[in-house]
């Protein structure tokens, strides 16, 4: 099935009061225009609106005045529900249903939309393809017997489920631990290659909205508007002494979320295997570049960790516990800055980059990153 | 108990095994009907509670004063109404669930997590559709748990509508055991009412594992 294209969602003048008119308001006169497929990611300090301005396009909380249009239909002319049954919902804390397995969640908009089986049946699995669960041992899970990241990931595949053009998503990651929110992010920016949904994004971690925004809106208190713009444009040019305090001091540093590992040039390892030859495998080293170590990997080419010369002193072959240093793994999509900090983390200083399926696809070195960014001129 | 007599008389339980099984029947369908009824009961109170919280305080007032009159009050109250029949007993018995049930049917409700309401309804749920087909089969189990408190509590009580001519196995117990001091009846009534209780709650229980095969893998 082809995914449907994302829609075009503008605000148009809309602001939010909650209680009885004459408080100040939770969203202040919004205008702002997410185009179709990009990711705008919604960021600010509590109490900035952020969630406010989200739940507004789904009418889980309605505007006080003000438009909010989806592909130019105003959303406040169609039945709430069935606008929901058009946008896809992810939430923090997921609200996977306990009662239904993993099928049956996935299942639940097409289902409310009346589908055949047949169809919901195809469309389940394809979605479970899509976000790397094997349908034959997960369909009929239930959500208790799913890891965190699982159901995160099953969230973001029923919001999927009936293809709507549009993805509202609050704090998805906010809620797993560093490594396996880069993990999901990347994942999530990998789906959103293929079926280029227009998404709406929250979260307070800037970080986290310079890695996945095509465009990032940063609200302020009292949800004002304070910048619309890409993320490098906010990084070298804020527009407010709020957006620069906001962003933080360390602008210069959080220009490396702007590049991902795939934007640098790898360098490849030097790979042996449990069961090489010792000898053949020290020449190896000496005719290399000159790092000094090899990579130990596993049958399926993941990566074991590093062993130096000393290690692979005398004969015989190498043994799968050889390596002493463990190797510090990134992906494609791992921004400069994350994987510039695992480097550190690592006693060899390098960063083994591996593909969906854990295996090796190249080196990155602190080396590396600094030529990056000298290519890219000095932050301006 | 006269001296020499056996223990236990077999030979009367042998004769009177018409009686017991009517009192055995006449026990199980006051228990059934009573749960029933005050199960449908306390679902709309317990309804009411939630799209009205204020209702809730003076649900859960009136029902424990119900809970706390003394049966023989209760009869006192219900006999120029109903005289002295199985409603009176059955409409006695149904108060005495109410307390137990509404409240465990809102604590249920309540229990669902609002993570997962707040997606039902952001999916597309309409109100109606959410309650049937996401809140109430999450509140299942906690709602089953309190049937089945309220089903052997109510195996007990059945005894006290002996006092209206009833009674169940109660009449073994209080009529022809105590009243006559005849222990093999007081035996029979007391052994009875104990499998009686357990064998309801197992089968609630089954009940619960059949309707929630979900529950059990969230407590593993």
């Amino acid at each position: 099935m082809q995914d449907a294209a994302g829609a075009v969602v503008a605000f148009e003048h809309v602001t939010k009061r909650y209680g009885r008119s004459g408080g100040p308001p939770a969203v202040d006169d919004l205008t702002f225009t997410v185009a179709a497929g990009e990711i705008c990611v919604l960021v600010g300090p509590s109490g900035s609106g952020k969630t406010t301005t989200m739940k507004m396009v789904n009418r889980l909380i309605e505007p006080t005045s003000g438009r909010i249009t989806i592909d130019g239909q105003d959303v406040m002319s169609l039945p709430a529900v069935e606008l929901r049954r058009r946008i896809g919902y992810v939430i923090q804390q997921v609200g996977l249903f306990p009662h239904l397995t993993v099928a049956e969640n996935i299942a639940v908009v097409p289902g409310l939309l009346n589908w055949d089986k047949p169809r919901i049946q195809t469309r389940v699995e394809e979605l479970l393809d899509l976000i790397g669960l094997e349908a034959g041992s997960y369909a009929n899970r239930y959500p208790a017997e799913l890891s965190g990241g699982e159901r995160q990931r099953v969230g973001v595949a029923r919001a999927l489920a009936a293809d709507p053009p549009v993805m509202l998503m609050d704090e998805p990651f906010g809620a797993v631990d560093p490594i396996r929110r880069d993990r999901l992010q990347n994942e999530f920016l990998r789906l959103q290659d293929k079926v280029g949904k227009t998404v709406i994004f929250v979260t307070h971690d800037v970080d986290e909205a310079i890695k996945m925004a095509d465009r990032i809106a940063i609200l302020q208190r009292g949800g004002r508007l304070a910048q619309y713009d890409a993320p490098a444009a906010i990084l070298a040019e804020p527009a407010s002494e709020f957006v620069e305090h906001f962003v933080g001091a360390d602008r210069g540093l959080k220009r490396l979320s702007l590049n991902r590992v795939s934007d640098l040039e790898l360098t490849h390892p030097i790979v042996v295997r449990a069961g090489d030859d010792r000898a053949a495998a020290r020449a190896r080293l000496r005719d290399g570049d000159g790092a000094g170590y090899a990579l130990l990997v596993d049958a399926e080419g993941r990566p074991i960790g590093w062993i130096d010369d000393d290690e692979l002193a005398g004969g015989g072959t190498i043994t799968a516990n050889a390596a002493r240093a463990g190797a510090v793994t990134v992906e494609p999509e791992t921004t400069l800055r994350d994987a510039l900090s695992a480097l550190l983390g690592s006693s060899v200083m390098l960063g083994v980059v591996v593909d969906e399926r854990e295996r090796v696809i190249g080196l990155v070195s602190v080396e590396s990153i600094s030529d990056r960014l000298r290519q890219a001129g000095s932050p301006t | 108990m006269n001296a020499g007599e056996p223990f236990i008389r077999f030979d009367w339980i042998i004769d009177n095994l018409d009686q017991i099984g009517q009192r055995l029947g006449e026990h199980v369908l006051m228990v059934v009907a009573s749960v029933l009824i005050g199960f449908a009961i306390s679902f709309g109170l317990a309804l009411l509670a939630r799209s009205h919280r204020w209702t809730y305080g003076p649900i859960i007032a009136v029902t424990s004063t119900l809970y706390a009159i003394p049966s023989l009050a209760l009869f006192v109250l219900l006999i120029p109404i109903t005289g002295l029949s199985l409603t009176t007993g059955i409409v006695a018995l149904v108060l005495y669930t109410l307390l137990i049930l509404v409240r465990n049917i809102v604590v249920a409700l309540d229990g669902v997590p609002p993570e997962v309401v707040e997606a039902a309804t952001g999916m597309g749920y309409g109100p109606l559709q959410r309650f049937w087909r996401v809140e109430l089969p999450v509140a299942t189990p906690v709602i089953v748990a309190g049937l089945r408190i309220a089903t052997v509590t109510t195996v007990g009580l059945v005894a006290i509508t002996t006092f209206i001519g009833l009674g169940g196995l109660g009449y073994l117990i209080i009529n022809s055991g105590t009243r006559r001091f005849f222990p093999t009846s007081i035996y029979v009534g007391v052994a009875l009412c104990v499998v009686l209780a357990v064998v309801a709650d197992l089968l609630l229980l089954w009940l619960q594992r059949r309707l929630t095969p979900w529950a059990a893998a969230q407590g593993r």
